[in-house]
């Protein structure tokens, strides 16, 4: 079985979907994030899916379960580089990824993470402040 | 209508339900389907294969072109011997399931298809059949 990569930046988790998966590495990429989230305490995770030519609804489940189980862990998952003919297609499936937050490429998705970031500090910061 | 081409697949394991996306994304990009219309019934075929896998003990693909001498089209039939389907209405509607998944495969896959025919009886196995044309929104 093969295995998704991911790669540690900063506060952030980057992972880059370069094969079709089967059922099982897409599980153990999820798995796999999880426990990569609590061990570097990420704030974030992008997740690249601009080779992907095909999401089903397992791909896309484990997409939006992987996006849940990190902001539990107290972190924010961008999902990012959809093709449009995927987006179209798992609209009409019924699947519309409710609470995964995308972006259109890894760039803005990663301003989008260090902004999200950036304002859980600056609201911690004020907290701080009043108290 | 005419057949032109016909290949037989087994769908039996995860990296099966891999092989069968390539093998339908293959001939849909070889009738000419558009971006979206191979992206639609690949997807279809997914989720079909896998509902082979959990509920029907796996079973096999047939793929077909199609030609009715005015468009082109591919047909895919999923056949399993598993336990059958006892209510086909309730197995259809959007987040039935019997098992883990989400139960968007069966209606999802009808609605990325043109044509939809499902056959299953307890105890007899399930046949899912579906049909998209090039060029059909």
């Amino acid at each position: 079985m093969e295995r998704i990569p991911i790669l540690k930046m900063g506060k952030f988790l980057l992972v880059s979907i370069q094969i079709d998966m089967d059922d099982r590495t897409a599980m153990t990429l999820q798995d796999d994030l999880t426990g990569q989230i609590v061990k570097h305490r990420a704030k974030g995770v992008l997740i690249d899916i601009s080779s992907l030519d095909v999401v089903d609804s397992f791909i896309g489940r484990m997409l939006a379960n992987t996006a849940a189980m990190a902001r539990i862990l107290d972190a924010e998952t961008v999902v990012v580089g959809m093709q449009p003919s995927v987006a179209i297609t798992l609209v009409e499936l019924g699947l519309s990824l409710k609470g995964v937050r995308s972006a259109l490429n890894v760039e803005r998705g990663m301003e989008l993470l260090q902004r999200i970031a950036t304002d859980i500090e600056s609201e911690a910061a004020d907290a701080d402040d009043e108290n | 209508m005419q057949t032109t081409k016909t290949e037989t697949a087994p769908v039996r394991s995860s990296a099966d339900v891999v092989s069968v996306r390539h093998l339908v994304r293959r001939w849909a990009v070889e009738l000419g389907f558009t971006l979206v219309e191979q992206t639609k019934i690949v997807t279809a075929a997914s989720e079909l294969a896998r509902n082979m896998i959990d509920y029907g003990g796996g079973g096999e693909l047939v793929i077909e072109s199609l030609d009715d001498g005015i468009r082109k089209g591919l047909r895919l039939v999923f056949q399993d011997q598993g336990p059958g389907i006892p209510d086909i209405q309730a197995a259809l509607r959007d987040g039935f399931t019997s098992g883990s998944g989400m139960g968007l495969g069966l209606g999802g896959a009808k609605r990325l298809s043109n044509e939809f025919d499902i056959q299953s009886a307890p105890g007899q196995g399930t046949r899912v059949t579906i049909t998209r044309w090039k060029g059909v929104s």
